[in-house]
């Protein structure tokens, strides 16, 4: 009895050590060293924007106090963060084709799981960011993947509040096409949840003939809705930033420099966002790609002239998009509707004959993301998504060729945030099932192989300094 | 007598336990509108927005205190600049709830629109929990504005003498630049130097930036700063004076027409706070 009774007390004294030591939620962003104020006041939890976060961003990096421009800050202040992530993590690859006997392709192939793990690290961000006066901004954003291979994953100037107008904002440069859920802003890592799905979607068909095309019809007409483009955007916002647009103008070229391809696209996204009593502030929005990619290549002496892409095609994506709160629950949620033109989905220049029966493939896909956001320094994230192809490139393909459904979940952990940096304990399980997505074994008379599923386990500290 | 004393270290430890692990919150609340915060779910949104400036305990210490010029407001004297009460009273939940929506320029303390109504008039409520005065005391009513009179040439001339006569300019200089005689003496009621406000390159006042505002910091000063009330000095006619003299010291501000019902607009105030949700 007197056993049982000391062990309560150690039990209840335990308890009480541990939640009193639970520190308050006071970080500082890279913006700090300017506003001194704590990341939390802008982020969810960080990298994801709340409201007033978003309404900072949408104002040019500003918050309207008078001491927005450079001028005000002391001479020695340099707007720079940078943000990496040590890590370890465990890939996981079901059905590959590996010869039956290593190094001996003769004695023929089998499907088998391929597993990999161990230490590493992400790609380095080297962030600058802030205003060069008041209300003209910048960003620019060297990011190295983890060889130390750098490129720039944005560089933008914008003119803020034109005409003295909060809805006349112009961005010219590389920049994240403004969209209510940002990809990068994501919480989460893993090679397979580090991206949706839905917003890099490609029909397997067109991956499949693209990869047995020659050299002149190796174009390359992906879009991905969550990578920065090059071009120049208008947009515009509210006050408190609840009602927001953008439309912009892009070149058709995914956002590499040094290839303008000559042709444009256009992205144009709304929200709003509605104060509902308790619950805060819920948001819907809506978004529209129109683009279009070259079929080939100019030629020199039968080589492709890699900056002249001709026969362009279009493709669209549209979607809508909501952020709802509940409480300490929030929802971020996506639907998105593809489609490509025929001769994008098959991979075929547009001055050579089509594939008999073939047709522009189009596709449905979405995801629900939860976020329990127990604290600011602590956060519980969970995904689920889902691609479904509503039209084959050919009848005869099996239905669910090319979906995918994924799913991960972790938590993010600050264990403290102090004045200057932030450290993120990030925790994550991924598994994304690409239907009928294996290849197919060398004696197998159909085209198409099994399910392919992938898996990701992730234990990184994620830190910005 | 074993067990007694057991028992006695259970109920010890259970009440240290109680009293380390939550901060005792009193049912503080505010009243803004048709709206009623709670200090419960302000002291949530404090922690996230506010505790880096303003401390865990509202005393104006948090992390980020020693880089901060002006220092944040100390929430535990129950002293606010920016108040619609006599000078020496606590402000109305109104008042606070409008600081926290405008911000303060040229201080670090941003506008905190992009919240919700809820959330501000909830953020009101805790900061209230952290002066005693709070539970102690009420706010007396505001000061009764009468309305403006007109801003001609006779006015101005009426509040050019009468911001001599006042020793208005032995803070704010002469010609209004904040560099009069004892601008370099004063300090604010925490003993951190405080410069005079420079109506030359000025656009915006640290209370709001209307003529109403205005008038509402002549009368009502500035509490925790060398700025006094003037409510029993100028009659509030005079007052209007000084208001439209002041007016003409202010080089940068745009010459619009201000009236009040415009620059409610302005700060996307034009609806009665809570009346319907944003």
């Amino acid at each position: 009895m007197l056993l049982r009774l000391r062990a309560a007390v150690i039990f209840i004294l335990v308890l009480g050590v541990v939640l009193s030591v639970r520190q308050p939620a006071h970080a500082i962003p890279a913006f700090a060293r300017k506003y001194d104020l704590p990341c939390s006041a802008c982020h969810e939890a960080w990298p994801k924007l709340n409201d007033f976060g978003i309404a900072f961003r949408d104002r040019g990096y500003q918050l309207g106090n008078e001491k927005d421009s450079p001028i005000w800050q002391n001479p020695s202040y340099w707007p720079i963060t940078f943000r990496i992530t040590p890590e370890w993590h465990r890939e996981s690859s079901s059905n590959q084709v590996v010869d039956t006997v290593p190094g001996n392709p003769a004695l023929g192939q089998i499907y088998q799981d391929v597993t990999t793990h161990g230490f590493d690290f992400s790609g380095l961000d080297i962030w600058a960011a802030g205003t060069l006066y008041k209300d003209i901004s910048f960003s620019v954003l060297p990011s190295a993947d983890s060889s130390g291979s750098f490129h720039f994953e944005n560089v933008f100037v914008r003119f803020d509040n034109l005409f003295r107008t909060r809805w006349l904002n112009l961005k010219l440069g590389k920049f994240e096409l403004d969209n209510l859920v940002s990809e990068k802003r994501m919480l989460f890592l893993s090679s397979n949840g580090g991206f949706y799905q839905v917003y890099h979607y490609t029909p397997f068909r067109e991956v499949q003939f693209r990869a047995s095309n020659p050299p002149i019809v190796q174009f390359n007409p992906v879009f991905g809705i969550g990578d920065n483009q090059l071009g120049v955007e208008l947009s515009g916002h509210s006050e408190n930033s609840y009602a927001r647009y953008s439309v912009a103008l892009l070149s058709s070229n995914e956002g590499s420099p040094g290839l303008p391809n000559r042709t444009y696209d256009w992205w144009a996204s709304f929200n709003q966002g509605f104060a509902v009593g308790k619950l805060g502030v819920q948001r819907v929005g809506a978004f529209a790609f129109f683009g279009q990619r070259p079929t080939f290549f100019n030629t020199s002496f039968g080589s492709p002239v890699l900056s002249e892409g001709l026969g362009n095609k279009s493709l669209y994506r549209a979607g809508l998009t909501g952020l709802f709160y509940i409480k300490k629950v929030d929802f971020s949620t996506v639907f998105v509707h593809g489609w490509d033109n025929v001769f994008l989905g098959t991979g075929t220049a547009a001055n050579a004959p089509l594939p008999v029966g073939a047709r522009g493939p189009t596709w449905n896909g979405g995801f629900v993301e939860t976020h329990f956001t127990y604290s600011p320094q602590l956060v519980f994230v969970q995904r689920n998504e889902i691609v479904r192809m509503s039209r084959q490139v050919f009848r005869t393909d099996p239905r669910d060729l090319g979906d995918i459904d994924a799913f991960s979940f972790g938590l993010r952990y600050y264990p403290f945030m102090f004045s200057r940096a932030g450290l993120a304990l990030h925790t994550e399980y991924s598994l994304v099932r690409s239907y009928k997505s294996a290849s197919p074994l060398p004696t197998s008379t159909s085209p198409f192989g099994p399910d392919l599923r992938s898996s990701s386990v992730f234990i990184g500290l994620d830190f910005a300094f | 007598m074993k067990h007694n004393r057991m028992r006695a270290h259970f109920t010890g430890i259970l009440v240290l336990l109680f009293a380390g692990v939550g901060q005792v919150i009193f049912a503080q609340e505010s009243h803004i509108g048709g709206l009623t915060g709670e200090g419960s779910r302000g002291k949530q949104l404090y922690r996230r927005y506010c505790v880096g400036c303003h401390g865990p305990l509202g005393d104006g210490r948090g992390e980020n205190a020693p880089w901060i010029d002006p220092k944040p407001r100390d929430f535990v004297t129950g002293t606010f600049k920016c108040r619609s009460t006599p000078t020496g009273a606590l402000p109305t939940d109104e008042d606070l709830y409008k600081s926290v929506t405008r911000g303060f320029v040229n201080s670090n303390m941003p506008s905190w629109l992009p919240l919700t109504k809820q959330q501000r008039a909830d953020l009101v409520a805790y900061v209230k929990t952290f002066s005693s005065s709070f539970r102690e005391e009420k706010p007396p009513s505001p000061l009764s504005m009468p309305s403006e009179s007109a801003a001609n040439q006779q006015s101005i001339q009426s509040g050019n003498e009468l911001y001599q006569k006042m020793n208005c300019w032995s803070c704010h200089g002469k010609e209004g630049r904040g560099d009069g005689p004892s601008a370099q003496t004063l300090v604010d009621n925490r003993g951190y130097p405080i410069p005079p406000y420079d109506f030359s390159v000025g656009t915006r006042f640290k209370c709001g930036e209307s003529n109403q505002d205005l008038y509402r910091i002549l009368m009502t000063g500035l509490d925790g700063t060398p700025m006094p009330s003037f409510a029993n000095g100028l009659t509030p006619a005079q007052a209007w004076d000084v208001v439209h003299y002041i007016r003409t010291l202010q080089m940068n501000v745009k010459r619009k027409k201000q009236t009040a019902e415009n620059e409610k607009k302005d700060r996307g105030e034009s609806k009665p706070v809570g009346a319907q949700p944003e």
